[in-house]
């Protein structure tokens, strides 16, 4: 017995849709047997984890909280990778973008106009933009692989945060603590209950770059040298401008997150921050199929998973293990299901293939 | 305006506790939001000995739920979920969570909050430390004594003022024993990371220091210690299991007593805010039994632990030299206690700079 | 004297574990699979190993638990990667992520007991030469064998091996399960060599400083024992720096490994046609035969 992948003829449309909603019943039955296994009642268990955080207000404003940087960061990702561009630091830029925008409270304290909030975002996002433009430049002028680079560059950007917040930059009333000084006013972003403006840069981002992926030139160029380099050099795109391109874009907008995830969440900065939004927001990417407007649905779908973790342990008394363990396996489900997408699967025994290779 | 949507969210906040309580109408629900996780055998793991001490000791009077890997980008959600659960006390346990507890602790003005190791309090905060220096005094006298090159080796996670007091304590109770004692810091820039911790106990050792102190939490540094025939203090938890010939003691963070306490007020309706910074008196930092040591050296800090207990000794009485020579304290008087608590500078005699 | 050989044996012992996993991942990568969830890999040997050999008190048996967890959860990649052509970056970091949860699990009731230590030699561990043996291993399997040759045209082009008559999933699946073998060894060591004990997420991002290494020595073997050596070496520099009490801020000592990889890439990646010509050209990318 065997399993045989059949290419389709062209991309399922039915299956696009479906495959999710295949995926989330194959997650919903594994994941009634893993907690029925651990003496839970599965459908009471299936229901804090996936139901309950979407009937409370508060917990839907919180979802999208969560869901916000993944989006931000996730659609800046899905350019980059479409252009064979692979940006694996976000996390790093992401750092970055907290730490520029958080300078400004930290040596002006005092100025309280709406330019500071701007100020503050413009900040975040150079910072994300400047910290991925190093590996773009190593890349372009060394050759030098940008897995490797993007990925140092993270702990970098963690140490120096991390030495900035605890030397310099902490609280001069805060007893020595690892902390800035609290942002207040216009440091501050404007909030809809829990909801703050990052959650709209993420959606304008999103809806922006699937414009620009999918009517615009720039798009076109950069999903021809993602996915046939040469003939993208014949047709006089330049590999070395995309790359920069990409990482500038990715950062900033990986940058512009750490802005908003500290004016509009924390309202300071503090040390140890590493939240692995820019790492999980690589599943989120993928996990949106490399499409701005797949990525806002990846991002909810994997703040749902978080929140919804949270929920278990809460109500379940259940594990922060078993939580991942799960999320590890809905997101199995739905990797393998998109395969659906692209291919039939059928299950051939050993007779069957067997004539084949005879025949 | 303001006022009466903060009323308006107090009406709604109450009617939720009400429904929340209505069910379990007998019990008191405490609730602990950990940092890390509670299988790292170090600070977290301490804390959810605390709260299952509290389960066992108050039985069917309280629940308990705990959430554990909570990163600080996540903790007011964290904490705001168990308000909404209808948790009636929250110890929120890293220092990280100091604002996000406070802002959801103002929302619901009828739930406990007690934040560890920060400094701000409110109407329904509380602040809670334990005084871990005390024993730091203890082990830096054992240290002196036990010491043939002289030197120990210092590994440390991060320069916050309760880990450089620690510092500081130590090498005031090395100093009462051998006024020329040495101490070699690392700073690992991590709570645990056993790999790394055991490579920094390494480096000391081949630096010369024969024994080994860390203020990081995992086994690693006192595992090397026991390879390499050296001697080394358990951090956090017992850990003579790991070091059976090289530890000497350890300091053992005991949270139970103060939780019990507190749960029970909320219980008896005595619960108050407060700051509250226990110590070896209270049990809350404990001394593991001596081993490994001659008696007379177990003698000596048997009643080193004994008197600090009893209020005679402070390990921090004035005066006290400071690194760059200025002298602190009034004679026979200990420091006040927020000089410890903000402590950001070194006795004289640490081999170290701290970052200003 | 004395101190020279401690320092090097820590350098030895830090740099062990990095390098067995990036091997490891070489050989994956040459075949044109990138699995990134290393880390996952290895913290699911780590417990696996702690636990066998806790409960046979044989840490050699601990050690061959430790193998055939990361070769568990390498399957399982490769049956989503491989059999069902799943996207490989994403379900690297899934496995990842799984392998951080249900090592936690597993390992509830290990926390707080010392483990069996694998036996050593004044801190010689015979691990250390088995690591630079394996070195020598991949080299040799990779660039002398007909084998060897068969995964690296697997990974240059899928197309043309496939058409050459070789089965190019049996052979992906091979190597990922060496892979996972060897990334599940890594995990052992630290729980059974460096560290005797465990404690949840011990890996601590290693399996990623792996990754980075693969890359690092451009998909070569004797490249990734300097790189592997090198980080090492960098980062007990750092702590020996900090003894000295010079007033360097210790996060900038702490970087230095990082930023010594980095800047040690940008000069070797100089030679770009050598850098290219190892890249295998079929990295990341899923193949299905048609027949």
């Amino acid at each position: 017995m065997r399993l045989v992948l059949e290419k389709r003829a062209e991309q399922s449309v039915r299956m696009a849709i479906l495959s999710p909603f295949i995926a989330l019943a194959l997650t919903v039955i594994a994941g009634g047997i893993i907690f029925a296994l651990r003496g839970l009642n599965p459908f009471e268990a299936l229901y804090v984890y996936f139901i309950e955080p979407l009937t409370q207000d508060w917990a839907r404003e919180q979802l999208i909280v969560k869901a916000a940087p993944l989006i931000l960061i996730g659609s800046g990702l899905a350019v980059c990778y479409t252009a064979n561009v692979w940006n694996i630091g976000a996390e790093g830029q992401f750092v970055i973008g907290a730490l520029l925008a958080g300078m400004i409270p930290v040596y002006f304290p005092a100025w309280q106009s709406p330019d500071v909030m701007v100020v503050m975002l413009a900040l975040g996002i150079i910072g994300g933009m400047a910290w991925g433009a190093i590996p773009a430049f190593l890349k372009i002028r060394f050759s030098a692989n940008e897995i490797l680079t993007s990925l140092m560059l993270v702990y970098v950007a963690q140490y120096l945060f991390d030495w900035l917040v605890r030397g310099p930059w902490r609280d001069p009333q805060g007893f020595n603590f690892p902390k800035t000084v609290n942002f207040a006013g216009w440091q501050l972003l404007p909030k809809w209950g829990e909801i703050h403006m990052g959650a709209l840069f993420a959606l304008i981002a999103s809806i922006v770059l699937a414009v620009v992926m999918w009517r615009m030139l720039k798009g076109f160029e950069l999903r021809v040298l993602g996915s046939a380099p040469r003939a993208g050099r014949f047709a006089g795109f330049s590999s070395e401008r995309a790359t920069l391109f990409c990482f500038l874009l990715s950062g900033g907008l990986a940058g512009l997150a750490g802005a908003s995830d500290v004016m509009g969440v924390s309202g300071q900065l503090q040390t140890p921050y590493a939240p692995n939004y820019g790492f999980v927001a690589i599943i989120v990417a993928f996990l949106g199929r490399l499409n701005p407007i797949g990525v806002i649905f990846a991002g909810l779908l994997l703040a749902l998973s978080y929140i919804g973790g949270e929920s278990a342990q809460v109500s379940l008394g259940i594990s922060d293990k078993i939580a991942k363990v799960f999320q590890g396996i809905l997101l199995f489900f739905i990797l393998a299901c998109d395969t659906l997408i692209l291919y039939r699967i059928r299950i051939e025994s050993g007779r069957a293939a067997q004539t084949r290779a005879a025949g | 305006m303001k006022k009466l949507m903060m009323s308006a969210a107090a009406f709604a906040m109450a009617l939720g506790v009400a429904a929340a309580s209505a069910d379990a109408e007998a019990k008191t629900k405490a609730c602990w939001v950990y940092v890390g996780s509670i299988g790292d055998f170090g600070w977290t793991y301490e804390h959810n000995q605390g709260r299952l001490a509290v389960e066992k000791e108050l039985g069917d009077k309280v629940e308990t739920v705990y959430v554990e890997n909570v990163a600080e980008a996540d903790s007011e959600r964290a904490i705001e979920r168990l308000a909404r659960d209808g948790c009636n006390i929250i110890f929120t346990t890293s220092f990280g969570f100091m604002e996000p507890t406070l802002k959801v602790a103002a929302k619901f003005p009828d739930v406990k909050f007690e934040h560890a190791t920060g400094y701000k309090t409110a109407e329904n905060v509380t602040t809670y430390n334990a005084k871990f220096h005390e024993g730091r005094y203890v082990i830096g006298q054992i240290a002196a004594k036990m010491s043939k090159t002289g030197t120990a080796g210092y590994i440390v996670s991060f320069p916050i003022p309760e880990v450089i007091a620690g510092i500081n304590a130590f090498m005031l109770g090395a100093q009462s024993v051998n006024p020329d004692f040495k101490v070699k810091i690392v700073w690992a820039n991590t709570w645990y990371d056993p790999g790394k911790e055991a490579d920094a106990a390494k480096v000391l050792f081949s630096q010369g220091a024969d024994i080994i102190v860390q203020h990081t939490d995992s086994t690693a540094p006192l595992q090397v210690a026991e390879e390499q025939g050296k001697q080394g203090f358990g951090q956090a938890s017992d850990m003579i299991k790991f070091a059976p010939k090289a530890q000497l003691t350890a300091i053992v963070d005991h949270w139970a007593p103060y939780y019990v306490r507190r749960v029970n007020d909320v219980i008896n309706g005595t619960w108050k805010s407060q700051s509250s910074w226990d110590g070896m008196a209270e049990g809350t930092v404990q001394i593991a039994p001596f081993t490994n040591m001659p008696d007379d050296v177990a003698k000596m800090a048997g009643e080193t632990a004994e008197a600090i207990k009893t209020g005679k000794l402070h390990p921090f009485t004035g005066p006290i030299t400071k690194q760059d020579g200025t002298v602190v304290g009034e004679a026979g008087k200990p420091l006040p206690d927020g000089d410890i608590l903000g402590m950001n500078w070194y006795v004289k005699g640490v081999d170290d700079k701290l970052p200003q | 004297m004395d101190m020279m050989i401690a320092v090097i044996l820590t350098i030895m012992t830090a740099a062990t574990p990095l390098l067995l996993a990036a091997l490891g991942e070489l050989v994956v990568e040459r075949s044109g699979v990138l699995n990134l969830g290393v880390e996952g890999m290895m913290v699911m040997g780590a417990v696996c190993g702690f636990g066998a050999a806790l409960m046979t008190g044989s840490p050699w048996l601990g050690l061959f638990a430790s193998i055939a967890a990361g070769m568990f959860m390498s399957l399982l990649f490769g049956f989503l990667t491989l059999s069902l052509v799943s996207n490989q970056v994403a379900t690297g970091l899934a496995l990842t992520l799984l392998g951080l949860g249900l090592s936690g699990q597993i390992g509830e009731s290990f926390v707080g007991q010392p483990g069996v230590k694998l036996p050593n030699y004044d801190g010689f561990d015979p691990l250390i030469p088995f690591a630079i043996l394996l070195a020598w291993g991949v080299s040799w399997f990779l660039f002398k064998t007909k084998a060897g040759l068969v995964v690296r045209a697997v990974g240059n082009s899928h197309a043309s091996a496939h058409a050459m008559g070789y089965h190019v999933i049996r052979v992906r699946y091979l190597c990922v399960l060496f892979g996972g073998a060897c990334a599940g060894l890594a995990g052992g060591y630290l729980s059974l060599v460096y560290t005797p004990q465990w404690i949840e997420n011990m890996t601590s991002g290693r399996g990623w400083i792996a990754l980075a290494l693969v890359v690092f020595a451009s998909w070569r073997p004797w490249r990734t024992v300097a790189g592997a050596y090198l980080f090492g070496a960098i980062s007990i520099l750092a702590f020996t720096v900090q003894t000295f009490a010079w007033g360097i801020p210790s996060q900038f000592l702490s970087m230095l490994p990082y930023l010594v990889t980095i800047i040690a890439l940008v000069v070797i990646s100089g030679n770009r046609m050598l850098t290219r010509a190892n890249t295998p050209a079929c990295l990341g990318q899923p193949f299905v035969p048609d027949r």
